[in-house]
């Protein structure tokens, strides 16, 4: 067996998987796997319990909500690069998710997966950030709406509490100017350094411990990008200022 | 689960992975596996028929779910099936075991996209790594096999 011990746990409500989460000690939550299980195969995590959201119905809905498009918990990267209401209300969002991982990886994948996991080169995040968009967690004690802002802490660190279960994200409408452009070593790799425009504002991510807003005129002011085998922190400041330089040229 | 049309009880283990029960468990070890984690894309499988990695799911995940492996393609006996039979033609492989992978990605992305651009078959291979190729083989069989798969 690769992964470590751990207790499986497939509620079939929302309900049911707050319920667990509020009681287990050392849960994770499951959804579409592609980082979690990778995690779990090289035993980096060994949760004691694995509460699998997959069985909950109704929980893969794409709507539109206050101009922009909701993504819920089980709705799949793939789905999400597919819809056409994305496409309408949110092409920002359609961009942004082609350009996570693979086709393969996205028929699985899923956006809140992304939110949660908060890899700080993921794009995702930066795109939810840059647009103002927020999240709803449910816990047994309530819901409660996170906006971007306040969610990432650090890297794969968010303020969703150990009790809380994502349940949706809600990306504003972006009829604004957008774009979204990243440096990787290979095609589907994640970023060096990328960068998400929408109207004045820039999202950066895979420059710091989490998705950080970012002056366009001097995008790498107060940067302190980390240096490892890929790029030196010198060369991804660089391409920060090449990113930008691209989504502010149109 | 159902896998390659008939049902199979779920592993006790939850830890068990997809990829090693169907190896392991049910014999089927057409499906490859080389990194298991989700980037060299050899033990591809088709789950609900949209190409997934199976190394990335608990095999408990696909309790009351269609799995079709290369196994699953063509039985013995009968024509190779055309993205098998396109890659045979067009020299798709070397070595081999990114084999089965690729083919189960290209089942998939000609669902997707029945006649790919040259731009759909490079996004639609690139979760897929071959030592051997170059890729330029596997190119052309991606297009050989729209050309075969249309009626």
């Amino acid at each position: 067996m690769k992964p470590a011990p751990f207790q499986y746990h497939a509620p079939t409500s929302v309900e049911d998987a707050c319920a667990l989460l509020g009681s287990l000690e050392d849960a994770k939550v499951l959804a579409g796997g592609q980082s979690l299980i990778p995690l779990l195969n090289f035993r980096l995590a060994r949760p004691a319990h694995l509460v699998d959201i997959n069985r909950i119905p109704n929980l893969n809905r794409i709507y539109e909500q206050d101009g922009g498009v909701v993504v819920q918990a089980l709705a799949r990267q793939a789905e999400v690069e597919d819809s056409k209401l994305v496409a309408q209300r949110c092409p920002l969002l359609g961009l942004a998710v082609r350009l996570v991982a693979h086709r393969v990886i996205r028929n699985r994948g899923t956006v809140c997966g992304s939110l949660a996991h908060a890899d700080p080169a993921s794009e995702l995040p930066a795109t939810l950030l840059v647009l103002n968009g927020h999240m709803v967690a449910r816990s047994t004690r309530g819901t409660r709406i996170i906006p971007a802002a306040d969610f990432f802490t650090s890297v794969f660190e968010t303020t969703l509490a150990p009790d809380e279960l994502l349940v949706e994200a809600w990306f504003p409408a972006s009829p604004g100017k957008y774009a979204i452009a990243e440096e990787s070593r290979r095609h589907g790799d994640f970023a060096l350094a990328g960068g998400v425009r929408y109207g004045d504002r820039l999202a950066l991510f895979g420059v710091a411990p989490t998705p950080v807003l970012a002056d366009p005129k001097n995008p790498t002011r107060g940067l302190q990008p980390s240096g490892d085998l890929e790029a030196t922190p010198e060369f991804r400041l660089h391409l920060v200022q090449v990113v930008t330089d691209r989504l502010f040229a149109a | 689960m159902r896998v390659n049309g008939t049902v199979h009880p779920a592993p006790t283990d939850p830890r068990r992975l997809l990829s090693d029960h169907l190896r392991h468990d049910l014999g089927l070890t057409g499906t490859h596996v080389g990194c298991e984690h989700g980037v060299c894309g050899c033990c591809t499988i088709l789950l609900d028929g949209a190409p997934v990695r199976s190394c990335l799911m608990l095999a408990v995940q696909a309790e009351g779910h269609e799995v079709t492996t290369i196994e699953g393609l063509a039985a013995p006996g009968v024509p190779l099936h055309p993205v098998q039979q396109a890659f045979h033609e067009c020299h798709g492989l070397q070595c081999g075991f990114c084999t089965p992978g690729f083919v189960m990605s290209v089942v998939g992305l000609l669902g997707q996209h029945p006649d790919p651009t040259p731009e759909q078959v490079e996004e639609g291979i690139s979760g897929n790594l071959c030592r051997c190729t170059g890729y330029a083989s596997i190119r052309r069989a991606v297009h050989r096999a729209a050309e075969l798969s249309k009626p």
